[in-house]
C-alpha cells in the first residue's frame, strides 16, 4: 500500500524498518524531519533516540553503538557533516558500520538552507583524514529515500564500513507516494568482533590506533582490498532513454529529474539526447556510464555545485568524448528550461567543430 | 495529462494543507504525485507557497519554473508568482484579499471571493477549499469525493463534523466559476 511521506520522514521510518534502534543527532535545516521523526518512533520501538550536545559528540556515540554491534544511524546537513568528518575516519578506520545522512544545503560555511549538491567531493573522497572511501548512495525519489536507508544499513553490515546517503534539500521537503519495506528485527547479533562483554570470550578490540608502522601499512592494505571489493560488487546507475542519444546527461538526485524533463522537452523538439544517472556515487558506476554511451557525441554534466562529479564523469571518458558542463550554487535549482537551452546550445557548439575540423 | 499547480498565500491560510489535500487525493486514486514546498526561514504571516503535481504517469521533475495553474490566495502572491505561470495557463485569485487585478491577457483568469463565500458558510478557515474547488472543477485533476476523502483521514474524530462545511465551501468555489465565462482575458 502506497502511503504519502516526506523525504526527511521517510529515511526515518526506513531506518526503523531497518532494524536501526539508535540515533544520535544535533538539529540542522534542511534535514529536521528525520530526528523529530525518529524523537517519536524510536522511543515508541524500545529505541534510542538522543539529541547530543554537538555533531561531534553525535557521531562518537555513532561510534560506541556501532562497537557495541547495534544498528545506527545519525543525520546532519553540510555543515554539521563537516564536524562529524573526525569521527567518519575513525569509524572506517575501526571498520565499524553506520549510517550517515546527508540533507544538502548551499556552502561553502554556514552558506544557506537551500537546496545544494556541493558536498560530493567531501562525501566521495572519505572526507576526513587517511586512506578511506565509504559507499555513497544518492537517491532522486522519497520512494528511493526509503529503499537507499534500508539498503544502506544492509551495506554498512556487509562491509563493515559507513554508508552514505546524499541526498539534498528539496528531497527532504518533498511529499511523494511511498511503499514502505517490511520491518525487520533488530538483529546485533552474527557481528563477533562486537563489543558486547567478554565473559567466556577473548576480549574484542576496537581501534583505529597502529603505533606500529608495519602493522598500520598491513592494516591500510586489508582497508583497500575492502574498498576494491565494494568497487567491484557495488555499482548502480539509471540509465534513461541513452541508446541512440546523441547527447548524454549525467546528473544524480534532484539535478537528475530536472535533468529528465529537460530530456522530455528536447525528444519532443527531435533532438536525440539521453540522461544517465548514478545511484552508487562512491563506487562511482564507470561501466555503467561508459556502456550509457554508443551513439553519444558529447556528454552534458548537471549539478547543483561549481562542477565535482564532472571530474568522475570525465575520468571515465578518458577524453573520448568533449564533457560539458551545467551547474547553479548559492542553494538554487537549475531549471529544466536552462538545461534545454544548454543541450541546444551544444548542438551548435559541436556542428561548428566539425565544421572546422573538415 | 500532467497537472501543476502552485498553491500561494500567506501563512495561516492553509496552503500547503490545500496542496496536501490534492496531492492525498491524487494518491487516492493511484496516481503519481509530487507536493514541494517553499522552506526558508518562514514564519507565521510570511509567505507560504508549494508546487503540487498530480500524473497519469512517473513525473520527471517535481520542481516546475513554469506551472500550468496557480491559485493565489493573497495580493503579495499575486504579484509574486503571476508572471510565473505558464502561457495559456490558469490563474486562480482569491479576490476578496488580492484587490488589484491580474495584468497578464496570455491567461484564463477566475477570480474568486473565496474569504467572502467561507465567511458566509460562518467558517472563515474553509477559504483555502472554496479555491480548491474552483479548481477542481475547472481542470478535473482529481475528484471532489477524493478530496473529501483525503480530508476525512487527516481530520481527527472530533473534527469529522467539519467534513460538511469543506464540501460546501468546494460545491460553491466550483459553482462560481462555472459561472465566469472561460475568459482569456479579464479586462
Amino acid at each position: 500500500m502506497r502511503t504519502l511521506m516526506k523525504g526527511n520522514e521517510a529515511i526515518g521510518e526506513a531506518a526503523v524498518r531497518a532494524g536501526c534502534r539508535c540515533f544520535f543527532g544535533y538539529p540542522i535545516t534542511p534535514q529536521n524531519e528525520i530526528p523529530e521523526y525518529l524523537s517519536g518512533r524510536l522511543p515508541e520501538a524500545g529505541g534510542v533516540f538522543l539529541q547530543a550536545e554537538s555533531e561531534i559528540a553525535a557521531i562518537n556515540m555513532v561510534f560506541g553503538a556501532a562497537g557495541a554491534g547495534a544498528r545506527v544511524m545519525t543525520s546532519s546537513s553540510g555543515p554539521g557533516i563537516s564536524l562529524k568528518q573526525e569521527g567518519i575516519s575513525f569509524l572506517a578506520g575501526a571498520e565499524l558500520p553506520c549510517v550517515i545522512v546527508n540533507i544538502m544545503r548551499g556552502g561553502p560555511g554556514l552558506g544557506s538552507i537551500q537546496p545544494g549538491q556541493a558536498d560530493y567531493f567531501q562525501a566521495t573522497r572519505g572526507g576526513g583524514h587517511g586512506d578511506y572511501r565509504t559507499i555513497v548512495l544518492a537517491p532522486c525519489s522519497v520512494q528511493e529515500m526509503v529503499d537507499f536507508t534500508y539498503w544502506a544499513f544492509e551495506l554498512a553490515d556487509r562491509y563493515r564500513s559507513p554508508v552514505l546517503v546524499l541526498a539534498d534539500g528539496v528531497l527532504g521537503q518533498l511529499m511523494e507516494p511511498v511503499t514502505l519495506p517490511p520491518e525487520l528485527k533488530p538483529d546485533n547479533g552474527n557481528k563477533p568482533w562486537a563489543t558486547t562483554g567478554c565473559r567466556g570470550r577473548k576480549r574484542n578490540v576496537i581501534k583505529s590506533l597502529y603505533l606500529n608502522p608495519e602493522e598500520l601499512e598491513a592494516h591500510n592494505k586489508k582497508l583497500q582490498e575492502k574498498f576494491g571489493l565494494m568497487q567491484r560488487e557495488v555499482n548502480r546507475a539509471e540509465k534513461y532513454r541513452v541508446e541512440d542519444a546523441e547527447t548524454v546527461l549525467v546528473a544524480f538526485g534532484i539535478s537528475a529529474r530536472i535533468s529528465m524533463a529537460a530530456v522530455e522537452a528536447v525528444r519532443e523538439e527531435g533532438i536525440k539526447a539521453g540522461l544517465l544517472r548514478p545511484i552508487t556515487l562512491w563506487p562511482f558506476p564507470e561501466g555503467i556510464l561508459q556502456s550509457s554511451l554508443p551513439k553519444a557525441k558529447k556528454v552534458l554534466v548537471v549539478e547543483m555545485s561549481a562542477g565535482q562529479m564532472v571530474e568522475d564523469v570525465k575520468l571515465t571518458v578518458s577524453g573520448k568524448l568533449p564533457v560539458y558542463f551545467y551547474g547553479r550554487t548559492g542553494g538554487l535549482l537549475p531549471s529544466a528550461e536552462e538545461i534545454q537551452t544548454q543541450i541546444k546550445l551544444l548542438e551548435v557548439k559541436v556542428s561548428e567543430r566539425s565544421l572546422c575540423q573538415a | 495529462m500532467q497537472h501543476e499547480v502552485l498553491v500561494a498565500g500567506f501563512g495561516g491560510q492553509g496552503v500547503l494543507l490545500t496542496g496536501q489535500l490534492l496531492a492525498y487525493g491524487g494518491l487516492l486514486e493511484n496516481k503519481e504525485v509530487t507536493w514541494f514546498p517553499s522552506y526558508g526561514p518562514e514564519m507565521r504571516g510570511g509567505t507560504a507557497n508549494c508546487i503540487v503535481i498530480v500524473s497519469g504517469k512517473r513525473i520527471a521533475s517535481p520542481v516546475v519554473e513554469r506551472p500550468g495553474a496557480a491559485l493565489v490566495f493573497n495580493q503579495p502572491s499575486l504579484l509574486k508568482f503571476e508572471a510565473k505561470v505558464k502561457p495559456g495557463g490558469l490563474l486562480l485569485v482569491n479576490s476578496a484579499l488580492a484587490t488589484q487585478l491580474p495584468e497578464r491577457k496570455d491567461l484564463y483568469t477566475y477570480l474568486v471571493p473565496a474569504n467572502e463565500v467561507a465567511q458566509s458558510l460562518g467558517q472563515i478557515l474553509v477559504a483555502n477549499m472554496v479555491m480548491l474547488g474552483a479548481y477542481l472543477e475547472l481542470t478535473g485533476a482529481v475528484t471532489f469525493s477524493s478530496v473529501l476523502k483525503a480530508l476525512e483521514k487527516t481530520l481527527s474524530e472530533q473534527r469529522r463534523h467539519l467534513l460538511s462545511v469543506n464540501r460546501e465551501a468546494m460545491e460553491q468555489g466550483a459553482q462560481l466559476v462555472s459561472q465566469q465565462a472561460r475568459k482569456y482575458h479579464t479586462r
